[in-house]
């Protein structure tokens, strides 16, 4: 067994490699954040107390159905099944079914962390704006989200380290993301050994800032931080930097 | 006289159960303009549960209430009473401040954010407007230092006294107290106390469940003694205190004398 460093340097920065590696976090970013807004909506649904449980139903099975079958079933699904269902009417490309198949497995998983999240807020908070006279969407995002946020970071980080290397699996249906660029290499120079030691290496850097990116976040949502907030959009997801 | 000013606070036969336990079985009462009225009674007598049903925070079985007039809550149709969207509640609420037993300040918000979130996000006050008015409030309450301190920085007598002055932020035509001093430290009662004494003294419309007997002979109008759910005796606070009526109100007055002199 030999491992040949020079090949190990030449193929770390080599443009298909570093490309691959912009693939793989582009669609990480990308599926992340789609996966935060559905599993937000399918929390609220979940949560839902209306005398039509219709809601509460859909996300019920929609979290069934996502948690409880491989994410690589889910891509192939949609890259493969989704042609053939539709007669070729709707085909889509491998970058495209992989953020699809990633936003919605996502979604089921970030659901279940945010109605966590949701859940461990006192529910004196949510007396205390209702009798203020608030509705519930101010309710929810003023008072309640705010504080569910410090409780899902933590998670969060989590789940997006996993989805960084659960992107390596797009190489199934031909995205040119990190690993599927390293194979594309090494399939032609047989160097496996060194090409995956380089891959690897990209993974490791890009969790590893994830983790750091994770950690700066989780003490800026402390309520101790004064910095002023505009608001905005998304305001409510740094409460810390709350205004007033 | 305070028996010509409008009624702010009016519940009509309300019963309320929760499951097979009923809560409130037919309570009738009134709150005057500027009239403080409080409500004493054993733990489990249904005092928190009606405070609740004023301002919808629990639906009603039966009977009805009307704030300043309106009916809470429910509309009247042909049909019966149906109750209103939650949009329309939220408004009514507006009219009612409420003070809970365990502050349930905004953790993520200053004294002033506390204070200014509904101004601004319920009643659309413009934010300078909103700064200035919640800087006043808690001047008021005796906290014009602490404007920048989050809750979690300051006593419990302190957190109940902001909360006291996010709820005088929406101008309630009522205020709702509910064992607001039951959760502090006995020397913290006071300084809360003295707020709402202050407040009473001023003319605010207040509904007061507690157990501080001197607040009651201070401030109140009127005194309520609840017990199993009804309402046992009513009258002034020489009539409650000096000569109860009821046997029940008698051991009830009692026990908490009793365990007022044990603390001391």
């Amino acid at each position: 067994m030999n491992f040949d460093p020079s090949v190990f340097w030449h193929y770390l920065f080599y443009g298909p490699i570093v490309d691959g590696a912009k693939l793989t976090l582009i669609m990480a970013v990308v599926s992340q954040t789609i996966g935060i807004v559905l599993g937000l909506f399918l929390a609220l649904g979940r949560l839902s107390r209306s005398k039509l449980p219709v809601w509460r139903w859909l996300s019920g099975i929609y979290i069934w159905l996502f948690r409880g079958t491989p994410l690589l079933v889910q891509l192939l699904f949609v890259y493969d099944a989704i042609p053939q269902m539709t007669g070729e009417s709707i085909v889509l490309g491998s970058i495209t079914s992989g953020i699809i198949a990633l936003s919605l497995n996502e979604g089921a998983y970030m659901a279940e962390i945010i109605r966590a999240g949701i859940q461990s807020v006192d529910p004196g908070q949510v007396e205390a704006a209702k009798a203020l006279g608030m509705t519930y969407t101010k309710t929810m995002r003023r008072v309640v989200l705010p504080q569910a946020v410090r409780f899902v970071i933590p998670p969060t980080g989590n789940e997006f380290i996993s989805m960084l290397k659960n992107t390596s699996l797009a190489e199934v249906v031909s995205a040119q993301e990190l690993l599927y660029n390293t194979q594309q290499v090494y399939a032609n120079n047989f160097f496996y050994f060194e090409l995956l030691s380089v891959a690897a290496l990209w993974y490791l850097a890009m969790t590893t800032v994830a983790t750091w990116i994770q950690s700066r976040l989780e003490q800026r949502v402390e309520y101790r931080n004064t910095i002023p907030n505009r608001g905005g959009l998304f305001g409510f997801a740094f409460p810390g930097m709350h205004r007033g | 006289m305070a028996s010509e000013r409008p009624l702010m606070v009016q519940v009509e036969d309300v019963h309320k159960r929760f499951g097979p336990l009923e809560v409130l079985k037919g309570i009738n009462m009134t709150v005057r303009k500027g009239e403080t009225i409080v409500i004493i009674g054993p733990s489990g007598s249904g005092k928190s549960t009606l405070l609740r049903t004023i301002n919808h925070l629990e639906r009603i079985d039966k009977g009805r209430i009307l704030v300043d007039g309106q009916l809470m809550g429910y509309r009247e149709t042909a049909h019966g009473i149906k109750e209103l969207p939650e949009r329309v509640v939220a408004r009514q609420r507006e009219m009612v401040g409420m003070v809970f037993q365990r502050f349930n300040l905004f953790p993520h918000m200053t004294a002033l954010g506390n204070v200014m979130e509904a101004p601004i996000h319920v009643r659309g006050l413009k934010r300078r407007d909103a700064i200035q008015q919640a800087t006043e409030l808690l001047n008021k309450v005796g906290l014009g230092q602490k404007l920048a301190s989050y809750p979690h920085e300051l006593s419990g007598g302190q957190q109940q006294r902001v909360a006291i002055a996010r709820a005088l932020a929406m101008e309630p035509a009522v205020m709702m107290f509910d064992e607001a001093t039951s959760a502090l430290d006995p020397e913290l009662v006071g300084e809360v106390l003295n707020v709402m004494e202050q407040l009473a003294h001023e003319g605010m419309t207040m509904l007061v469940v507690t157990h501080e007997m001197g607040f009651a002979r201070e401030a109140a109008d009127n005194v309520l003694f609840m017990d199993g759910g009804v309402v046992v005796e009513e009258g002034t606070p020489e009539a409650i205190f000096d000569h109860p009526r009821t046997e029940r109100a008698r051991a009830f007055l009692r026990a908490v004398l009793q365990s007022s002199r044990d603390e001391r």
